[in-house]
């Protein structure tokens, strides 16, 4: 690899959004089957829905959109060179990420001390329907959560880059691949939010 | 053009990545296919092993040698292996990665070190399936298709297999990305889209297939994992779950994954088939547009596997429907390559041979797909032999035999060095004879009403069964006869320059073996098609 | 470096689309509160489709790449939507 090797700006962000799609779809998996279940059990859906606390999940979307933002600028910031400003507001992102984790250990704490878990003597007694919506919503947010997690874990190893000077203004296009994957964490969580937040 | 001089081995023999950690370290494209067509080779001959024994079992009715579960295992094992190691890396990842950056004139896919990952990745999958077999409950026993509720409740060690099937998905998933990314970005000055080798196009269409079908299996095992490790069942009617919802996302991903084996192999087909009638392929666009078809329509018939699951009506009709429609592009094909036979100047050299029974083969499997695709029909010899014998004349009729001709029409190329061709020959007439034997007697007694995955079976079927076992003998001396003859072709077959077939794209362009970097310094420039003989002066 | 990359969202416009998905959101969670039947979980839907345009288009700059990404984000979501609507037609009518 030599660094004079002409490199393909255009190929690196094609291959990194063939990349999302494949995350799109894995996660469309469990889409296909909450949109099976909530045809199947749409009561159930909506009388599990009002367990949620809408001010976790509210919190939670402002903190991941407000995240997408830094990430966003920080490209923006690296490229006009102001790159102590980039890193800041990677650490933003970073620290956004571990509130968003924080916030979702106290949510499905509440839930669990609530007994609303997977086979959870609570859950047995109602409808069963329930048990779906509480299955999913544990698998769908576990799974997400462990994106966010990889999602933090890159921009903090982008950081080391650009603390080395492998990632700088003028060759930037780990930074954006890394903020592309951060905005698809983002992007699933827009989809999460109102379908099991806002079921009504 | 010139070969070099003597003792110089291109990219085998490149002195900047000497010995065996120059080779699982490499980032060479051909050095990297290489490493996978060992390993599936050395795969394909296990699957092929565990499938004689099962063959054997099934010589005469009752416990031969097999109890129920050792045969139940067996049969998973030879379904896994076959499917995930052997079938769908077998094409692309092999000859994809030994050929297809060459065909556009590239000096290496577009990321080399994910490429690498892809390896390791399938190789530490493939290393897990193995560790299923001998830790936990003992072999998986559920079939290559893990169904629910069986899969989650059986005792033997499905939790690792999955575990394997996950891993070496993902490695296919990178592949995909890379050959997409790589096909798009890095084609020569002059190789525009309709220049390049159909080949290469069956590889972009599969490549695109890995991409949007593989994270569906990706999740759907992963949910069954995560209900056989904590208990959360999402298929699962005791806590709301549907069965069936099961076999939709498993299907989701495996019908399409059926073109991931077949598509590549069709290419190779395509690539081959002018070459040897010394004409340029006949309805070349067609053939493109075909592939990218069958991709696409691929993706829309996998309700075809559920006719007997309790699946609504409507969606039986549908997806019967769309069966009959994915035969068209099929069709399309095979008559391009019989027109592109037409009054051509034949070579029967072997990997034409290969390439034509390929034709036969796949038209078999596919004429008795039909079969199954009708759903009234269906119902009928769902679950038979009949299917069995369908699926290996698609699958290895197909998929197998293209990969074998593959290797007959660029292992010259790569190690510079060519087989007997009387022998390659002689190996494919015991194939060809065995291989009927064995897979019509199969979809006969499957008519006659034996269902698969039995180790016993009633007395009126010895007969037939016994035939198909002497046909997997005789098909298993040709696999014997011509492994041993291409690998001692490899070690010391009679040296071939850069064009032993006469081929008009790039790959003949240069040196067999190939230099570590592939055109040298300055990129090639493209003025013809790939099949314009003419042109590129061979005619 | 190659010319098709080199655009420069300013900040602007970035903090504007920031504040446009938060009036998303604070929509979507206001119309939850009205009970529209069968219709609320397609206008949740569609407001989420709203806000992640934004995203896709704005934040992952995909308004400002190539016509192959776009295609290809559409591909991607048109087997989805497959995926998702021939699952359905098994499910609605069983």
């Amino acid at each position: 690899m030599t660094p004079h090797l002409h490199k393909d700006y255009v190929g690196a962000k094609f291959g990194m959004w063939l990349f999302l799609f494949t995350e799109l779809i894995l996660f469309g998996g469990l889409f296909i089957l909450y949109a099976v279940y909530l045809s199947r059990y749409p009561a159930a859906f909506i009388a599990a829905g009002a367990e949620l606390d809408l001010r976790f999940g509210a919190a939670n979307t402002l903190i991941l959109l407000t995240s997408s933002l830094f990430v966003a600028l920080s490209i923006t910031a690296l490229r006009l060179g102001k790159t102590r400003q980039s890193l800041w507001l990677l650490a933003a992102t970073v620290a956004s990420a571990l509130l968003f984790l924080v916030n979702k250990f106290f949510e499905w704490s509440a839930k669990i001390q609530h007994g609303l878990y997977p086979a959870s003597p609570e859950l047995q007694a109602r409808e069963i329907g329930e048990t779906v919506y509480f299955n999913l919503y544990y698998l769908t947010t576990g799974l997400h959560g462990l994106h966010v997690l990889i999602g933090a874990v890159v921009i903090v190893w982008v950081m080391v880059f650009i603390r080395q000077q492998k990632v700088h203004r003028d060759d930037w296009v780990i930074l954006e691949n890394a903020g592309l994957y951060w905005h698809l964490v983002d992007l699933i969580w827009i989809f999460l939010f109102p379908l099991y937040y806002l079921v009504l | 053009m010139s070969n070099y001089p003597a003792g110089d081995r291109g990219f085998l023999g490149d002195p900047k990545a000497p010995g065996f950690l120059g080779w699982i370290f490499s980032t060479d494209h051909k050095r990297i296919g290489l490493l996978y067509f060992w390993a599936i080779v050395t795969f394909f001959c296990v699957g092929v092993l565990l499938g004689l024994l099962l063959r054997l079992e099934l010589f005469s009715p009752g416990v031969d040698f097999m109890s129920a579960q050792t045969y139940n295992a067996t049969f998973t094992l030879h379904g896994v292996i076959m499917i995930f190691l052997f079938i769908i890396p077998g094409i692309p990842a092999a000859f994809g990665n030994l050929i297809m950056p060459i065909q556009i004139g590239a000096r290496d896919v577009a990321f080399p070190r994910l490429n690498l990952l892809s390896w390791w990745l399938y190789m530490i999958g493939a290393l897990l399936a193995i560790t299923s077999l001998f830790t936990g409950g003992g072999p998986p026993d559920t079939g290559w298709t893990f169904y629910v509720p069986f899969s989650t409740q059986t005792a033997s060690n499905a939790s690792l297999a999955l575990f394997a099937v996950f891993i070496i998905g993902f490695s296919s998933i990178l592949t995909g990305i890379n050959f997409v990314t790589t096909i798009h970005r890095m084609r020569t000055t002059g190789m525009g889209w309709f220049r390049m080798p159909l080949f290469t196009w069956s590889l972009y269409a599969t490549a695109w297939i890995q991409i949007l079908a593989t994270p569906v299996l990706a999740i759907t095992v992963s949910l069954v994992m995560v209900e056989r490790l904590l208990g959360i069942g999402l298929f699962n009617p005791t806590q709301g779950g549907d069965p069936v919802m099961y076999q939709h996302l498993f299907w989701i991903y495996s019908h399409p994954a059926v073109y991931i084996m077949v598509l590549p192999g069709m290419g190779v087909v395509s690539d081959i088939i002018p070459v040897f009638a010394r004409k340029p392929a006949f309805g070349y666009k067609a053939i493109v547009v075909s592939s990218l078809a069958i991709a696409f329509a691929g993706s829309l018939v996998w309700g075809h596997h559920m006719y007997t699951s309790g699946m609504s009506d409507n969606a039986v009709l549908l997806f019967s429907f769309l069966t009959f429609v994915v035969a068209i592009p099929s069709a399309i094909k095979v008559f391009n390559w019989v027109t592109t036979l037409y009054k051509g100047s034949i070579a029967l050299d072997p990997p034409l041979l290969y390439a034509l029974s390929f034709v036969l083969l796949f038209s078999i499997g596919g004429l008795s797909g039909l079969v199954l695709g009708a759903a009234s029909a269906d119902v009928h010899v769902h679950d038979t032999h009949f299917v069995v014998g369908h699926f290996h004349y698609v699958m290895f009729g197909g998929a197998g035999f293209a990969f074998f001709a593959a290797m007959h029409y660029w292992l010259p190329k790569i190690y510079g060095r060519i087989y007997s061709k009387k022998l390659a020959t002689i190996a494919w007439g015991f194939m060809f004879v065995g291989f009927n034997l064995l897979y019509l007697t199969m979809q006969i007694v499957g008519v006659k009403g034996m269902p698969r995955r039995y180790y016993n079976y009633l007395p009126e079927f010895t007969d037939l069964n016994r035939l198909a076992t002497v046909g997997s003998w005789v098909l298993a001396i040709g696999l014997v006869i011509m492994f041993a003859n291409l690998f001692h072709s490899v070690l010391r077959g009679t040296p071939v320059g850069p064009n032993p077939w006469g081929g008009a794209s790039l790959e003949w362009q240069i040196p067999s073996p190939p230099p570590t970097d592939n055109f040298g310094e300055n990129d090639p420039v493209v003025t013809h098609g790939p099949y314009d003989f003419k042109e590129a002066g061979i005619l | 470096m190659s010319s098709e990359s080199s655009h420069i969202v300013p900040y602007r416009t970035f903090i504007l689309i920031w504040i446009a998905l938060l009036i998303l959101t604070g929509v979507t969670i206001s119309v939850a509160q009205i009970d529209l039947g069968p219709l609320n979980i397609w206008v949740a839907l569609s407001i989420a489709s709203c806000k992640s345009a934004l995203v896709v288009a704005i934040f992952m700059h995909l308004k400002y790449e190539q016509l192959l990404f776009k295609l290809a984000l559409l591909s991607a979501l048109i087997i989805l939507a497959i995926f998702i609507g021939f699952t359905f037609i098994d499910v609605l009518y069983r």
